[in-house]
Parts: C-alpha cells; structure tokens; sequence
C-alpha cells in the first residue's frame, strides 16, 4: 500500500503514522510538503496530527487552504481513502470533507490521557480487522477535539451507521465520564457518506507497540491494507 | 529610549549597577558610554549573564566524565550515550516573568531551553519541568498554576516535543515567588554537534526567525532583581512566545545543520542580539560589527538600543561558510522564516553596532564578553539543625489511617491535573509517561533509552544545604537507578533568594559544596545548568531551591522496570538501612504539623551498594517493580507502587527496635522497595546482606487493598479516590 503524508507547517506527528502504517505495510510513506500542488498517485492520504499553522484562526481552518488541499479534495471526491487523525481530522471538516466541527475541549484544557475506543462499525475499510463492538485502548492528545454538529446532522450519521468510534468504558460503555473533551454523542471517529474518508481525534498511530501501553491501535491500519488487498 | 538621554545617577541605577560597577565600565571604556553602550554593559554584567556572584563556587563542581563531551559554557551540556549517539540537555529557570505573566512567562521558558538544546544539532526529544507554587489557598496560586501549566502545556505540544516529566511542590515560601524551571533533552550525533564559537574573519552573521520587537527589554535586569509591590508594572518586560514559530525554526535549523555550511549557531535568549553576537565573537576570537538597519523588525522607529537589548523570541544568530547564504535562505523562506545578513565577522577585536548610518556602539569584545565583576561575596554558613529522634515524633492511631491523609495532601497529592494538560506521547517514543520515578523515551530506531527526571527536596536543603543538595542529587540517581539506568550526568537550575544577604549566599556555598560531593562520588557530572538568584519579594526569600535534572541510559529498554506492581502473590522487599529518621519529614509535616530537625543524612557508599544492587537485579530480569523511598517514606512508596498497578499489598507488621511509624514514615535514604517472586525475594535479600545492606521481606502483593494487621484495611479505590481529588478539587476540575 503506497500511503501519501501530508505536511503542514506545524504538523507534527507524520513520522509517527508513517512508521505505523510502514509496520503494517512494509512500505515506507512519502512525505509531500503542503506547498505542494499534486499528491502523487497514492492508495491513500493522510492528513496527520499536529498544530498546522499553529492552530491560529481555528484549529485546521488554515492548512484546509493549503495549495495541496486543493488535489486532496480533489482525489478525495474521486474516490482515494482519506484518514485525518486529530488536526487531520480538524482539517477535513474545515475543507468540507466531513460533516461537523471540532470546537475546544469541554474542559478548556488541552487533554493527553489514554481513552477506550467502542468500535460502532467494524465495516469500513479502516475497522474491517476490529469487529463492531469490540472495545480499542488508544491515547487522546487534543485541545479541541469536542465534536460537534447539530441534531439533524448527528441524527443523520447515526441513521447512516458512519459513528465508527465512541469514547466509552473498558467495558464497552458509552459514558459522560468516558467522554475526555465533551464531543456530541460521545463522537471519536466519523467516515463520510462512501466509507472513503475516515476522521478521529485519538492517535491509533501512538497504539501499535507493546511497549508504547497498547497495540490496540495497529488493526486500523491493518484494515486498511486488508481493505485494499480485497478491493 | 533616545541616544541623546543623558546618563545621569537615576539612569545608572535604573539599568541595575551597583556599588563601583559604573566606574569600572568608565575604566573600561576610557569614556562615558552612549546610551546604548550603556544598555549593552548592563544585560551582559547582570547576575543573569554574568553569573557574577556565583561563578566562583560553579567552578569547584565537576564537570568531567568519561561520557562528557561539552561542560558548562555551551549553549547546554553534552555526552556521550554510545553508538555515535549524543545527548544534549540543560534546565533553566524561567521564575521572574512566571510570576509576572503565568502563561507567557512559563511557554518562552521553555522555548529558551528547547532552543538552547537545538542550537547544538539535536532533536529535542523530551521537556521536563520542576514547578514550585505557593500555599495552595494563597489568592494567586490557582492562577498561576493554571497559567504556567496551560503555558508549559502549550508551548511543548505545539512544537511536537513529549512533555514527559517533572515535579511540582507547593510551599507558602513560594508565595511571592514562584518557581518555573524548564528542562530539554535532545539527540544528535556526535560527530555532528555545533557550537557557538565564531571562528573566522569575513564571514556573513545572519539573523533568522521571527522579527525583533520591543518585548523582553531588559528581561536579563529584570530577572536580576527582588520583588517589590511595583513588580506587576514590570508585565511589558515578559516575553510573548509563539511555539508555531518555534517548531518552524527548529525544522528549518535541523535541515540546515544535514548540511556543513554552518560555522557558529547560537539562540538569541536572554539579553538578546548583544549577548548572542559578543559571545560568539568573543569565543571565536574576531570582531564583530552590525547592521541594525538590516535586523527585520516588526514595528517602526525602534531605536539601536531596544534592539540590541529586546528579548523577542524564537530568534537565532548563525555565522556561515562565506557563498552558502543562498542555501541557507531557501530554507529558512521554505519554512516562511525570516533570513538577513545583518553583518560580518572582522579582525578588529571590536563590535561595532551601526544604525542609520550612525555608530551606536563600539565596544571591544572580549571586555564585553569577560569583565563582568565576579564577586566572593560574604557568607554564613547554615547554623547546623538537631537530629530529632524518632519517639519525639507522636505515633499515629493507625498507620494507615496516617497514609490516607498524608497521600490527599498537596505534598504527596496526584499530579494527573497538570500532567494530563502535557502531549507525553508524540513522537512514538515515550516508554514511561509521568507517574513514575523517571521519564524513560527510546531512541528512535535502538533498544537504547533515555531516562530522565527533576527533583530536590527543597525542606531539606533548607535545614542543611549541603545535606539537602547531596540528597537532591542522590534522589536523581536512584530515580535512574529505579528505570534500569545508568545514571550518567546532571544539569541544575539553583534558585535562591538575595546573594547579598550572608545567610542567603551560605545556602548558596553550601549547596554547591554538597553537590559536587555527590556528584564526585557518584561519578555523575554537572554538564549544564543555570543559576536564579533574587528570588524574593519584600526582603522575603525562598528556601533554597537546588533543582537537579539528571538524565541516564538505559541500553536495552526490555530491561527496565515501573514502579508499578504487576501480579498478586508476589513478596516486596525493602532493601537499605532503616534508621526511622523523621526530622523534617512529610509526617512529621503533615501529621505532627512541624518542620523541624535535620534532614536525613546521606551515605555516599550505601547508595551506590545499593544502586548498584537494584540496577542488577532489573537486567537480570529478577524484580517485577522496583521504587525508591523518599517524600513520605517507606508506606507511602507501598502505596505508589499498589495504585500505579492496582493491585494491594498485605503489609507485615514491623518487628524491629524503632516506633513502628518511624519504620513506616521515615524518610532514610538509600532505600529500595522491589517486588519478586517467592523464591527470588529471599535470595535478593541475602545479596543485599552480603553487600552489607540491610534488607527485609515487608509485605506481599494481592488483594484491592492495604492490610496491616490490627488496623482497619484500605481499599485501593478509596486511597485513589484521596489521592486524585486534591488537585483537580483546587484548581475546580
């Protein structure tokens, strides 16, 4: 699987997604800068976690007006998967690729904690290694990771089956006190309307190794490459 | 400031020389200094720069070791961790403006140190922090813990560098002054590491980052200076920081250092443009002269003097290979960072600052750089405190019942609330978070780690400074010790209050004499570290406040170990002499309500027996948790270890000579708890006799809870439930 990283100014967790998608792939990432106007041809693109242009304005609404934004949207509409972790995932709402907004913690703090993931749906092309239900311990790093869309929208989602991840209990609960920043619905993850573009604010790439607490993160990317060996 | 102010007695005073500084800068210069001359001369012999009332004594600790490859006079320390692989790493303090400005005082804090680190070649990899608050119901202490956490939290995320550790106390001492000291640890190669020295004649100086505003002029004075009711006026002095910029710079810098164009790189930190360019100049032997027409500035008519003298951050001065300016400036406009030839190395000897076409300054250099006063200043020792035995001390009702409040306390309270605001985890490397007894973080790529960790006990070295700084330092080399480490060198960040009082220059001497004790013993040398002094508001001063940040290796990270315990049925071992020494413990503190007595002694040889032990028994691979006794003593390290593995402990009763609560709640050093198996409990504790340490079976793991027989138990979930509540009940979740 040939993984595209994109690169903002500010981003910093490319290494360690493209290392987590290597292990599983064996194919080292590129790396494209975001002044850059092409991805090259790729099976996916990443939007990584990071403090693209510092979070000024609001988190992400910058680098979705980066020059090679343009070409993701672009690839992205015309069907190659997009995974946005964290200030990934702020970015893809910003550009309009996924529904809803990430507003600041609930807390008003920045948050890095381990959380537990409930897999909501074990169908898409990032969680066909997971089955639905099945309970993902990963870490949070965020300071405005709160998601939010109104009820229509949110109803809408449920209705589609495109909640792919909650923050809930080891024990596979959906509860106020699992819920580290305040998102709607205890909302961790979303995939858009053709399963091709997959938002999170936890980091499955920090979730890969034994000796980092958890390798409950590493079956995401295992689906993906799955994914793309039966497509 | 106008170069036509006239200099008068109220403006000498106002940029802080003393006593017969002014007439030797007279002497110096053969003239009366412009205005900006003046301003130069006053950052650079500030106490800040110029370290002028404690360079005497730094100079008797050690400084060498078979792994040191630069001491103290870099930008930050550096050794040798192997394999071509370097270690660059410094703490400072960032006190003054932390108390002025939380938030902005605490983030350029720490992006000074970072900065210190990357202008040596190395990735940051890891920040640390030693945090000292006031009572915690003094009005302004929820406030400034909530500002300097966000500020610290901030600034570390941003750039993608793991916070991963550190201390926090709170202290009514530190109610006017409180305590920020920020530590960075980096990695470079060795063969690729840059210095500061601007060797070479003719050579472009250039200034790279964000542009030079008015902010932080005289931040080095300021930093110099007690408080007083006036200080909050002194908010314009606090740098504002921008960890976005920071993060661009250092990718921009690290691209640049791939390649051999780089002569001399040094930050632009305290006292700015003039003591960047002085000190490069000065260590390269050259002169130096300055275009300040060309600086990129970010407001208009900014005279030569707030130029020289502003603190702007995010700012570094390199010295390049004549040609290669090119190369260097597509980078830094890849990164959209400013880049400006500014001037040129010369053979004069002298630093010529231009602006407008006026001469603003023409100094020589190596007067600048190197004719601070340095002052011995008088000093008293510490009048020696009394050993205070261990049935002075009243026994509680129940032990644990002693423990359960002693662990919801502001001493020994959890830390989560601060540490949670910190991202531990980017980078992929951190193998021990915050919790433990060091931070552990893998070198990218190896089965190589670095340990590290900040402590001082700041009651002790108040009681006795040179038995509370030996006891700093060995507190910092079993924190190593107990991840699996080779504790290696050190680096320390000494706040004190006003030199110039005797009694306050005695802690000083003091501190420094125990130190270098322990670290010759324990071959562990001070590579870096950075002096605060005037820590005091009103003629009220700190105790004295040593902060040691120690950083060893660990050479395959799969022998290592947590303090937490990992099975039931397994038997903890206390390994080290148990003399009940409760003078100026958190018991005798929290349960008698008293600090008094000396601290406890420290016993060089019985701490490296002992470390040496532990560190042998996690490579072999024989002990499954592994703490060391300190704040508290022994019961209160049981408990860390229980509820960082949710597991409890049936405590056995102790049968030796002391108070039973002088065994639980002593804080005796060189002690070791660890947890092993049955079997292999008893044969470590036959190892640690023929060592000639004492060593005990205390207690054996299992169950949700602590028991000790005649007392009621305590459950876990109720311990934790004390132990969490206290800060997050402080700060209001």
């Amino acid at each position: 699987m040939r993984a595209c990283v994109i690169v903002f100014p500010g981003t910093n967790r490319e290494r360690d997604i493209a290392e987590a998608i290597e292990g599983v792939s064996g194919q080292p990432s590129r790396m494209i800068w975001h002044g850059d106007t092409e991805v090259p041809k790729c099976d996916l693109i990443v939007l990584p976690g990071g403090f693209s242009y510092g979070d000024y304005l609001r988190t992400g609404a910058m680098a979705a007006h980066s020059p090679i934004m343009r070409d993701v949207v672009a690839k992205a509409k015309a069907g190659t998967p997009v995974l946005g972790v964290c200030n990934g995932f702020q970015t893809l709402c910003e550009a309009g690729l996924l529904p809803g907004i990430l507003l600041r913690n609930a807390s008003l703090k920045f948050v890095c904690k381990d959380v537990h993931l409930r897999v909501d749906n074990a169908a898409t092309l990032y969680t066909n290694r997971y089955r639905t239900g099945d309970v993902a311990q990963v870490i949070v790093a965020h300071g405005d990771g709160n998601y939010f869309a109104d009820a229509a929208a949110l109803d809408e989602l449920e209705a589609e089956n495109r909640v792919v991840f909650r923050y809930a209990t080891p024990a596979g609960e959906v509860t106020q006190a699992a819920n580290p920043n305040g998102s709607q619905r205890n909302i961790a993850g979303i995939i858009d309307k053709r399963g091709r573009i997959l938002g999170m604010m936890p980091h499955p790439e920090n979730a890969c190794e034994t000796t980092l607490g958890s390798t409950q993160g590493r079956p995401l990317f295992e689906s993906i490459v799955a994914g793309m060996a039966a497509a | 400031m106008p170069a036509s102010v006239k200099i008068t007695a109220d403006v000498i005073k106002a940029h802080g020389f003393k006593g017969d500084e002014y007439p030797r800068l007279l002497e110096i210069l053969g003239r009366t200094p412009s205005m900006t001359e003046l301003g130069i001369f006053s950052v650079m012999w500030s106490e800040h720069c110029s370290y002028k009332s404690s360079r005497f004594w730094l100079k008797t600790l050690p400084t060498t070791g078979t792994c040191v490859i630069q001491g103290p006079g870099e930008n930050a320390g550096v050794i040798d961790i192997g394999d071509g692989d370097a270690c660059i790493f410094k703490m400072e303090s960032h006190n003054h403006p932390s108390y002025i400005e939380p938030y902005q005082g605490a983030a350029t804090g720490v992006g000074g140190i970072m900065r210190d680190v990357f202008t040596m070649g190395a990735r940051p990899v890891a920040n640390l922090n030693a945090l000292r608050f006031g009572a915690p119901d003094h009005p302004k202490t929820k406030h400034l813990v909530a500002g300097v956490v966000a500020g610290i939290g901030h600034y570390g995320n941003a750039t993608g560098v793991p916070t991963v550790g550190g201390e926090t106390n709170f202290d009514k001492a530190y109610n006017n002054n409180i305590l920020v000291n920020a530590m960075c640890i980096g990695l470079a190669k060795t063969d690729k590491i840059f210095y500061s020295a601007a060797k070479g004649v003719g050579l472009p100086v250039v200034y790279v980052g964000s542009k030079t505003g008015r902010d932080g002029i005289h931040g080095a004075t300021m930093a110099s200076a007690e408080f007083d009711e006036k200080s909050a006026e002194k908010r314009p002095t606090v740098q504002v920081g921008d960890p976005f910029t920071e993060k661009l710079l250092i990718e921009a810098c690290l691209e640049l250092m791939a390649s051999d164009v780089i002569i001399a790189i040094q930050d632009m930190g305290a006292a700015g443009l003039t003591s960047s360019t002085s000190e490069m100049a000065d260590k390269g032997g050259v002169g130096i002269e300055l275009n300040l027409d060309l600086v990129p500035q970010r407001e208009p008519h900014m005279t030569a003097y707030e130029m020289m003298l502003s603190e702007s951050q995010e700012r570094m001065l390199m010295i390049l290979k004549p040609g290669s300016e090119p190369q260097a400036e597509a980078i830094f406009k890849k990164w959209e960072l400013d880049f400006a030839v500014i001037g040129h190395t010369t053979d004069t000897g002298r630093m010529i600052v231009k602006h407008k076409g006026q001469i603003e300054a023409d100094l020589p250099v190596d007067k600048l750089a190197n004719s601070a006063p340095q002052y011995q200043r008088p000093w008293v020792a510490t009048p020696p405190a009394a050993r205070i035995l261990p049935e002075w001390v009243k026994a509680p009702a129940s032990n644990l019942g002693a423990l359960k409040t002693m662990m919801g306390q502001p001493q020994l309270a959890s830390r989560r609330w601060i540490w949670e605001q910190y991202d531990s985890m980017v980078r992929g490397d951190t193998l021990q978070r915050p919790g433990g007894d060091a931070a552990v973080v893998r070198v990218h790529g190896t089965m190589k780690a670095i340990a590290a960790c900040c402590d001082v006990t700041p009651r002790y070295v108040l009681a006795d400074p040179v038995m509370g700084t030996k006891q700093a330092v060995v507190e910092t080399w079993r924190n190593l010790i107990c991840v699996g480490a080779n504790p290696l060198a050190i680096t320390d960040n000494m706040n004190f209050a006003n030199p110039e009082r005797p009694e306050i220059m005695g802690q000083f001497v003091g501190s420094v004499q125990g130190m270098g004790e322990a670290c010759r013993a324990l071959d562990f040398p001070v590579v870096s570290g950075n002096v605060s002094l005037y820590n005091e508001t009103n003629g009220v001063g700190i105790p004295p406040t040593p902060a040691i940040g120690g950083v060893g290796l660990i050479p395959d990270y799969s022998k290592s170990a947590t303090i937490a315990l990992t099975a039931a049925g397994e038997l903890l071992i206390l390994i080290g002499r148990e003399e009940g020494h409760l003078g100026q413990s958190l018991y005798q503190l929290i349960i008698a309500d008293k600090a008094e007595g000396a601290p406890p002694p420290v016993d060089l040889n019985d701490e490296i027996k002992a470390g040496n032990l532990v560190r042998a028994l996690i490579r072999e691979e024989r002990v499954s948790a592994v703490h060391d006794c300190s704040d508290g003593g022994l019961l209160v390290a049981i408990a860390e270890m229980a509820l960082a593995g949710g597991i409890g402990v049936e405590l056995y009763p102790y049968e030796g000579k002391l108070p039973a609560h002088a065994a639980w709640f002593g804080e005796d050093q060189g002690r070791y708890v660890v947890a092993a198996k049955p079997g292999v409990a008893e044969q470590i504790a036959e190892r640690a006799r023929l060592l000639g340490l004492p060593a005990r079976i205390i207690g054996k793991s299992g169950g949700n809870g602590l028991t000790l027989k005649g007392e009621a138990a305590l459950s876990l979930a109720v311990l934790r439930a004390v132990h969490e509540a206290w800060l997050p009940g402080l700060m209001g979740a």
